[in-house]
């Protein structure tokens, strides 16, 4: 058995695979299959201020290796998550982090400052929402922008704090030097891509809201280049994600510089996933003696 | 709720219609605990999204569920590849099934094309209450009459194009049936046009409703927040989800 803790911003994790915010909800559903003391943590589903609907069905498209989804943020707001879902996440003996998806600063702000009072281990300020009209992917297409919202967020809490990236920009790397610079402890990525899928019979657009966020298999190449990338650009830790769906491609973006990954699309095909892939990575691990998963963070040795 | 995720032997597997399967599959622990209504979350091989098929017969002394389902898309397509012995990936028994009560004395069963499957276990509860209106576009997509004939429940067929049973939709049946009185309860599956008429019909007649909806879906427990129905409670509208408040829901509840 390897050892396959990992340790982010000073928060111990006993291993780096993490539900990805959005497909897990707040870990009820899941509980049913398996002890939610086995995750690394759990990033809970995006919180607004107030209550917020989310948008029509249809909210999800299967796409060639991967979906599409535009769910829209529908969440119980932060008051019912403080009183009601973290109490009881604090329980389960793993790390939660708490997305943050407001859709102005001060928004953000206000929520951060609600969390800071609580005992969530982390917040994983989300400034990459391609789902919502004025959402979070607004603050994370411009340096400026999100430089701006990750600094006032870091006045207003003394968690560690990550800031999840979008993929649908230029250069990942130059945002990702921009939330160091303003204060983050950690960067994950990548959010979803935006895409669109066409009904051809009927000329309408799967998806309600015409587009949404592509996720799964497709996008996991992108996901270890860009995580490879932003790595190598800053000094703070990366949370990988996009498209893993085994211990392999958990160890291939860790190897691109990832300290943790995050497990999405994967949960919709097995539930079980995240419980999987850790056992494969320690498998992989022991198969190859290396002693500890922290000996494989960035090592990747580029050409 | 209680569900599990695992690999169920196929013991039988019959083309029922044009493009339609019935898989018949061993699964002890999932049919001691469904209830009619619920469905199966299946993975189809090689694609990231599973897909829901309802329950259509529930075996709890052989330890049997029977599905059935049409071939719409590839996803489909390549679950209809399984044959009898292989293992069927399921994520199972899903969902909030219909209200069975023992008091109701008639009950009144409308099953749409493939909306047909989940009001089978309904008939098999209700037997001789019970009185099955199913409609279908063509003879060719009839589906499952016999099943309904063995429940002791009186049958009424309609196609669209009168190939076989009466010509036209189940609503005529349906509100001829309400007229007479008596009836406790009105179940339904099918198309949305055809779910809303039966539901104004049962208002009209103020006949308790229940209906099972049907969405694109994600995880199918509950935690995604993808298969979003416009619901209200109270007067007070939200999304609720398919998966896990539904697929049943009392028509009175539903936002069209």
């Amino acid at each position: 058995m390897a050892d396959l803790s990992v340790k982010i911003c000073g928060v111990d994790f006993k291993n780096p695979i993490i539900p990805a915010s959005g497909v897990f909800g707040y870990g009820r559903e899941y509980e049913e299959l398996f002890p939610l003391s086995k995750l690394g943590g759990i990033a809970t589903k995006g919180t607004t201020i107030t209550q917020r609907t989310g948008n029509l069905s249809p909210r999800i498209a299967e796409t060639p290796s991967g979906m599409l989804n535009s769910v829209g943020l529908q969440n119980p707001g932060i008051d019912k998550f403080i009183d009601v879902e973290l109490p009881n996440l604090l329980t389960k003996d793993t790390v939660i982090l708490a997305n943050i998806a407001g859709s102005t600063i001060d928004e953000c702000v206000t929520i951060a400052e609600k969390l800071d009072s609580t005992d969530v281990h982390m917040i994983e300020l989300n400034i990459s929402c391609p789902n919502v009209k004025q959402g979070g992917a607004a603050f994370g297409t411009s340096c400026e922008t999100a430089a701006e919202i990750t600094s006032k967020v870091r006045k207003a809490t003394s968690k560690p704090l990550i800031v999840k990236l979008s993929p649908n920009v230029t250069s990942i790397t130059d945002i990702a030097k921009s939330v160091e610079a303003a204060g983050a402890d950690a960067v994950s990525l990548i959010n979803t891509l935006l895409g669109m899928r066409i009904d051809v019979n009927t000329g309408r657009p799967i998806l309600k809201n015409n587009v949404g966020g592509l996720s799964g298999p497709a996008v996991f190449p992108v996901a270890v280049r860009m995580v490879w990338q932003v790595a190598n650009a800053v000094d703070i830790p990366v949370i990988g994600m996009g498209g893993v769906a085994s211990g392999k491609d958990a160890i291939e973006l860790m190897m691109a510089g990832a300290s943790a990954v995050q497990v999405g699309a994967a949960i919709f095909t097995d539930p079980f996933a995240p419980v999987k892939i850790i056992d494969e990575m320690n498998e992989f691990l022991d198969n190859k003696n290396i002693s500890s998963v922290k000996e494989i963070i960035g090592s990747v040795k580029p050409w | 709720m209680k569900y599990t995720q695992g690999k169920f032997q196929i013991i039988k597997k019959s083309v029922i219609a044009k493009e339609i399967y019935c898989f018949e599959i061993l699964c002890p622990e999932v049919a001691e605990v469904a209830v009619p209504g619920q469905f199966v979350h299946i993975r189809a091989n090689g694609f990231t999204l599973r897909r829901p098929v309802s329950i259509c017969e529930i075996n709890k002394s052989k330890g049997t569920l029977k599905i059935v389902f049409e071939v719409r898309g590839e996803g489909t397509a390549e679950i209809a590849k399984l044959n009898v012995d292989s293992l069927i990936d399921m994520l199972a028994p899903l969902g909030h099934g219909f209200t069975l009560n023992p008091e109701f004395k008639k009950v009144v069963l409308i099953g749409g094309g493939i909306g047909t499957p989940p009001m089978l276990p309904l008939a098999q509860y209700y037997g001789n209450k019970a009185a099955v209106i199913t409609g279908f576009r063509s003879a060719d997509a009839v589906i499952l009459q016999n099943e309904f004939k063995a429940s002791g429940a009186e049958t009424i067929l309609c196609t669209d194009d009168g190939t076989m049973g009466i010509k036209g939709f189940v609503t005529s049946p349906l509100e001829d049936t309400l007229k007479n009185g008596g009836v406790d309860a009105v179940y339904a599956c099918g198309p949305m046009p055809m779910l809303k008429a039966v539901s104004e019909l049962a208002d009209k007649y103020g006949a308790y409703c229940e209906i099972s909806l049907e969405e694109r879906m994600g995880c199918g427990i509950g935690a995604c927040l993808v298969c979003a129905c416009k619901t209200k409670k109270n007067d007070e509208e939200y999304f609720a989800h398919v998966c896990k408040e539904g697929p049943v829901f009392k028509a009175e509840e539903v936002v069209w």
